[in-house]
């Protein structure tokens, strides 16, 4: 590089910050997605106060209508308005999804990091009940554990989280095992930190970057799976807001042609799983240009 | 060869901890099901002693290892339970089924692989064109697609508006009698029996379920074919081919095409497990007859005998079909050990 170059391109790449504006401005698409992401957050905290229609009113003398100026989306078969529940089947959805990859972030670094660091029998151990659970094919596997533990909310978030503890688990412990024997884990360990404290503080904290990304695809994917899991009866009961349910019902109305039912909240969860992973991908341009495909 | 026998000896050794553990999971899930079986078992009329008795010859009184050797026993017999609203053996059931579900994923794949290994090829060598944009719009928007949302769209739109396909109702229309059963393949069996009008109704009520799930499998075998073929094509040998002066052709299909296809081949593996799963979604959208549409009616009345051996099936067929899949890789690439 010429004497001229450093000043130019250093400035850009200087700060984080900076770095993510360069990126951002450079990707109008993550942009878009940042911008979806307000937009369903907006959704989940005051859709319910927003919304023209409460969600469970029924009304059978407007059943089954077309959308209109009145119901943006149209009524469902006892009168309900589908846009008024598709907006508040959002903070629903997304808090199963996030409190399952959450759950499975929490358990799944724990389990890496341990792994990771110390290696030895407790990796084969962790390694081989990962293989286990990756031997199942995982919505299968969502489903048994929901009929195991029962048809709830709170276990289609357990059944969830579960299947998606191995993705998070080997990530972190391939992140910790290559820097479990570095300069400055060894400094740190001199310098008279405990094994735990400089695996917490020192080596864990470098794999939160492509972690992040991990969790920005797999929210996408949580919700597919909660939804799929709802769809097919379990966990979220009926009159509830929720959009794979709402599609499960519009189902039955599709092959006569009353289409808004079904086509509206799985439109909703489309653009819910796709605003997910356009923000994954660009996470991942921000933290690692080099996967970028 | 004798070092390729081994190696595969190896592969097949790897595979027994993962089905030792499927099968304690699985026996687990068993175990925390809700409800007494004894007290099932006894009817509603029992009392307090033939209940003990009855969780005696179940074994259920025994600690839960040897419950578990009892539970091993049981599957080795092949006994899975006896379902409760068909009434006949779990595994009688799933036999029946499972042909309508391999037909479907089957069919799936083969449509997939025919539009996704093309393009991406197509985009791996016209990087930054139409078709490199194209196949990625297809990507991104293939994995944010739920099945069953996909299923229901294609219903409308080829059933109700354009009135092309059948009735999204299981594999064969009422009108048609179904052929007799050799593989359970309809598609195979009307063949063999001739029977082309059949033979045809089977494939109009298997176009628009299998399209459904070959665009949920587009997206990651698109991928993966680009990445591979943009990886083959960048390397040393393809530039010495070129530089040898062989075709184009000959470059592409006979020296990158056939490397880029190993990791497509694994792709395919862990796509087929997806599908298997995304399968349950479809089945019950099309009404279609599958090992898929059977566990969700069991689930939905809390059969879970059913439900069990069902989720055992799938993991030990995906087990194998892993294990064949790795062998398979091992006997195309010679430099690829097993370890």
């Amino acid at each position: 590089m010429t004497a001229s170059t450093p000043d130019t391109t250093r400035r850009k790449g200087d700060t984080t910050l900076g770095h993510i504006v360069y990126v951002l401005r450079d990707n109008p698409v993550t942009m878009l997605a940042f911008a979806m992401l307000a937009f369903f957050l907006g959704c989940a905290f005051f859709g319910p106060a927003l919304v023209p229609y409460d969600p469970l009113a029924t009304n059978a003398a407007r059943a089954l209508e077309a959308p209109s100026w009145d119901h943006w989306f149209g009524t469902d078969n006892v009168g309900r308005d589908v846009f008024s529940r598709v907006i508040v089947a959002t903070r629903l959805d997304l808090t199963i999804s996030v409190a399952a990859v959450a759950l499975s972030f929490v358990i799944g670094s724990t389990l890496g990091s341990i792994a990771g660091y110390w290696g030895g029998w407790l990796d084969a151990v962790l390694n081989r009940c990962l293989d286990t659970i990756m031997a199942f094919p995982l919505f299968v596997l969502a489903m048994g554990v929901v009929a195991a533990l029962g048809n709830t909310v709170e276990n289609i978030i357990y059944a969830t989280a579960i299947i998606n503890i191995p993705f998070y688990a080997r990530l972190v412990r391939a992140e910790v095992n290559i820097r479990r024997h570095s300069g400055f884990a060894q400094a740190a360990k001199l310098a008279g930190n405990s094994d735990l404290r400089v695996l917490a503080v020192h080596i864990f904290p470098n794999s939160l970057p492509p972690m992040m990304v991990q969790v920005s695809l797999n929210l996408g994917w949580a919700i597919l799976n909660a939804a799929g899991l709802s769809f097919i009866g379990l966990g979220v009961a009926p009159p509830t807001p929720e959009w794979g349910i709402m599609v499960a019902e519009g189902a039955n109305f599709i092959v006569s042609g009353e289409w808004w039912l079904a086509v509206f909240p799985g439109l909703w969860l489309m653009l819910a799983v796709f605003t997910f992973n356009l923000l994954g991908d660009g996470l991942r341009d921000i933290v690692d240009p080099r996967k970028r495909t | 060869m004798a070092a390729r026998s081994k190696m595969i000896l190896g592969r097949v050794a790897q595979a027994i901890p993962v089905v030792i553990g499927v099968v304690v999971i699985s026996f687990l899930l068993t175990r925390a099901l809700p409800g007494d079986p004894a007290a099932y078992f006894a009817g509603p009329a029992a009392d307090e002693a033939s209940i003990a008795e009855i969780r005696e010859t179940l074994g259920l009184d025994k600690p839960l290892v040897q419950q578990f050797f009892y539970y091993v026993g049981d599957l080795i017999r092949g006994d899975l339970g006896t379902s409760l609203t068909t009434g006949q053996a779990v595994l009688t059931d799933l036999g029946a089924r499972l042909p309508a579900s391999l037909e479907l994923t089957l069919v799936a794949l083969l449509l997939s692989c025919a539009i996704a290994i093309p393009l991406g090829v197509l985009a791996a060598t016209r990087p930054g064109t139409w078709v490199d944009h194209l196949c990625r719009v297809l990507v991104t928007a293939g994995v944010s697609m739920p099945t069953f949302f996909t299923g229901i769209l294609l219903i409308y739109i080829f059933y109700y508006l354009a009135g092309l396909a059948p009735s999204p109702l299981g594999r064969l229309d009422f009108i048609y009698l179904s052929p007799p059963r050799v593989t359970g393949f309809y598609l195979i069996d009307a063949a063999l029996a001739g029977d082309w009008e059949t033979w045809l109704g089977a494939l109009k009520q298997l176009i628009l379920p299998a399209t459904t799930l070959a665009l949920f499998t587009l997206a990651p075998i698109a991928r993966m074919t680009r990445a591979a073929m943009l990886s083959a094509l960048s390397s040393d040998f393809i530039r010495t081919a070129r530089a040898a002066g062989l075709s184009d052709r000959k470059v592409l299909f006979g020296y990158a095409f056939r490397n880029a296809l190993l990791p497509v081949v694994t792709t395919l593996g862990m796509v087929f497990s997806f599908t298997l799963g995304a399968n349950v979604l479809v089945e019950k959208v099309f009404a279609w007859p599958g090992i898929g549409s059977y566990a969700v009616e069991a689930l939905v009345v809390s059969d879970y005998a059913a439900v069990q051996g069902f989720v055992l099936a799938m993991a030990l067929l995906f087990v194998a079909l892993n294990l064949v899949i790795d062998i398979a890789y091992a006997l195309i690439d010679p430099r690829i050990g097993l370890n």
